[in-house]
């Protein structure tokens, strides 16, 4: 336990000091935070519940267009906002651009977990690839269909509020570097705290065997939807983030992205290893460099070597890197091995 | 209601007649979606990127002067190597693995073939101009592009040839005992590795035929695939696997569907609506099992 402690301590203070160690790349450090929540949070249902999600990037995309919503509804007539451009015309003090902001997210939070609650029940009862295809013609729907919404900026998009003239030419990147790493503290002691309960247990129990699971006394429907809500909550808070991160928010290209990020997310998780704690925060490392350097070095060619990782890490990684070094090291994992047995199998294999 | 469809009832029977011959081509993609769920238990999320490429196919015929129409032989011919290529290279170590792996890795290969046909043709919206003309219909009051005509003509000879070809041949033989028992078509003698590549190879075919009537009819662009895989998933699972006049019907109503979608809510929700009804075929389906305490599967 205190080791743990010593590392937990250790990455916060890595957290909290990066940015000043790192000044050039808060923007990259921000996207990273974001990245891990909604890997982790993906984990939820891919990992431990066993539900292959493409619809999270719903509640994402949700929780971008909710929060911009609310910063600028807030102070300023929404309709005109989107139509002028919106920064020319109306100009955010910055109290108005924090409240908004704390507002925005608290309801970019809120609202999804609540979408989550009210269609979980319809979606979860969906099971394996049904669960994964419906899902996501969820977010490619949500895509179109906000991309056809003329209040929030339709198929010209949503420039969201810029940050204040306050701080000086720092505080907007340390600002957002800061949120962001704050959503990731909070998923992660949240998601810990709810892998050292029974919950986990009971959604390894869904992913294992939903049958006997049910047949055990277990309402299996009713955690997998506080599993999804727990999910939707942090990806709109993610979401929330991200969009006043970016500035600017389109519904298929930034919002409702099934295409980049909704696979993103899937995509971390397995490389890491879904189903540990650990799994897709390594994931999301990793992922976020190597993709970083292939958008720098190979413009243009990105999605093309992102369709390539996507065949290879799936076809020859599926158990990802936690998987890897599990199979490796089952000691470190608290697994006990009988070496007779597993030269057995090894045999059999 | 102010609705165009109301107001001028000619409007109806435009929009269920292109809704018709819109949803035969719908049907025999997915046929072929069916012929590779069936056989292979994999779900190919790329299905709609091998449709445009055997667009682009067509397109380019048309480009150096040859007549589109030509591109319904041509296209198929190219795009069932395509499809055996892409069997040798990912699908064949997916087969035997979880449908979850085959979705993401097919999910990659259609990423893959959105961004390499982005860079070989361009992102514009193009069609191979096929010069049918059209049909007037009801004092032209009904305008019906021949090339419509053409394209469901042509998919439904396809969609019957194939029909005899899998009752008929060797092959097709092949194709249907691996669909019932692999193991047991295997220890009787089937090549099934063979059987796969070929049931690969002749869905990407019926895409590239599919593909090369919709750039003669509608309009292709890199980025249209994940729609028509949507489709064709819906049509499936509405119709049921190995249910053929289930894929025909259920494809035509998709069509129609999706045309009166486009006059009744517009244009810009037209690929909205087709995704939002999947989720809302899919939640019926779920509620109507779990009455027995079923469940899709």
């Amino acid at each position: 336990m205190n080791k743990n402690l010593i590392l937990y301590l250790g990455i916060l203070i890595l957290g909290l000091t990066a940015p000043f160690i790192f000044p050039a790349f808060k923007v990259q450090l921000s996207i990273l935070c974001i990245l891990i929540v909604l890997a982790t949070t993906w984990n939820i249902q891919g990992g431990e519940m066993g539900y292959n999600t493409f619809g999270n990037i719903l509640f994402y995309g949700l929780g971008m267009y909710l929060c911009a919503s609310v910063q600028v509804g807030m102070f300023f007539p929404l309709a005109e906002w989107t139509e002028s451009g919106g920064e020319k015309t109306f100009v955010h003090s910055p109290t108005q651009f924090f409240q908004g902001m704390a507002a925005g997210l608290i309801v970019a939070a809120v609202v999804p977990t609540i979408v989550a609650g009210l269609i979980g029940y319809s979606i979860l009862g969906l099971r394996g690839h049904y669960f994964a295809i419906c899902t996501l013609g969820l977010g490619v729907a949500a895509g179109e269909i906000s991309g056809g919404i003329e209040i929030i900026g339709a198929g010209q998009g949503f420039t969201t509020p810029p940050f204040p003239n306050v701080g000086g030419l720092e505080a907007r990147g340390e600002f957002f570097y800061f949120l962001s790493f704050f959503a990731l503290v909070l998923t992660f002691i949240t998601v810990r705290a709810i892998y050292s309960t029974r919950f986990k247990l009971i959604l390894n129990a869904i992913r294992d065997n939903e049958d006997k699971a049910e047949a055990m006394g277990i309402q299996t429907m009713k955690y997998k939807i506080i599993g999804w809500m727990v999910s939707a909550f942090f990806c709109g808070l993610a979401g929330g983030i991200m969009g006043g991160l970016v500035g600017y928010i389109d519904s298929t290209d930034v919002a409702f992205d099934g295409r980049e990020m909704g696979v993103f997310m899937v995509l971390m998780a397995i490389l890491g290893g879904k189903g540990t704690l650990w799994g897709p925060i390594i994931g999301a490392t990793i992922f976020h460099i190597f993709k970083e350097g292939f958008w720098t070095f190979f413009l243009g060619w990105q999605y093309v070597a992102l369709g390539v990782l996507i065949v290879v890490i799936v076809i020859y990684f599926p158990e990802g890197l936690m998987g890897w070094l599990r199979e490796k090291y089952p000691e470190r994992f608290g697994e006990v091995v009988d070496e007779a047995d597993r030269k057995a199998q090894v045999e059999l294999k | 209601m102010d609705f165009l469809v109301f107001q001028v009832p000619m409007l109806t029977v435009q929009a269920l007649l292109d809704g018709l011959l819109l949803g035969i081509l719908f049907a025999l993609i997915a046929y072929g979606m069916a012929l590779q769920w069936g056989v292979m238990n994999i779900i190919n999320i790329a299905q709609g990127d091998l449709v445009i490429l055997g667009g682009y196919i067509a397109y380019f015929m048309y480009l150096y002067g040859i007549h589109p129409g030509w591109g319904v032989i041509v296209s198929p011919i190219i795009m069932y190597f395509v499809g055996i290529g892409i069997y040798k290279l990912v699908i064949n170590k997916v087969v035997d693995r979880d449908l979850f792996i085959s979705i993401l890795a097919t999910f990659g290969i259609s990423i893959l073939f959105m961004q390499l046909m982005n860079f070989a043709f361009g992102a514009d919206v193009v069609l191979a101009n096929s010069g049918y003309g059209t049909t007037m219909l009801f004092e032209n009051s009904v305008t019906l592009p021949n090339s419509k005509i053409f394209s469901a003509i042509v998919s439904i000879v396809f969609a019957i040839g194939l029909v005899v070809y899998m009752k008929r041949s060797k092959l097709g033989r092949a194709i249907r005992a691996t669909a019932q028992n692999a193991r047991a078509a295997k220890i009787l003698g089937v090549d099934t590795e063979k059987v796969y590549a070929a049931t690969f190879g002749i869905n990407a075919a019926l895409c590239g035929v599919a593909g090369a009537l919709i750039s003669i009819t509608f309009t292709i662009h890199p980025y249209m695939g994940l729609p028509y895989t949507i489709r064709s998933f819906m049509i499936v699972i509405v119709a049921g696997l190995g249910n053929l006049p289930g894929v025909a019907l259920s494809g035509m109503g998709l069509g129609i569907f999706e045309e009166f979608a486009d006059y009744i809510l517009g244009t810009e929700f037209r690929i909205g609506s087709v995704f939002l009804l999947l989720v809302l075929i899919l939640v019926y389906r779920r509620f109507k099992l779990s009455r027995k305490r079923e469940y899709l599967k």
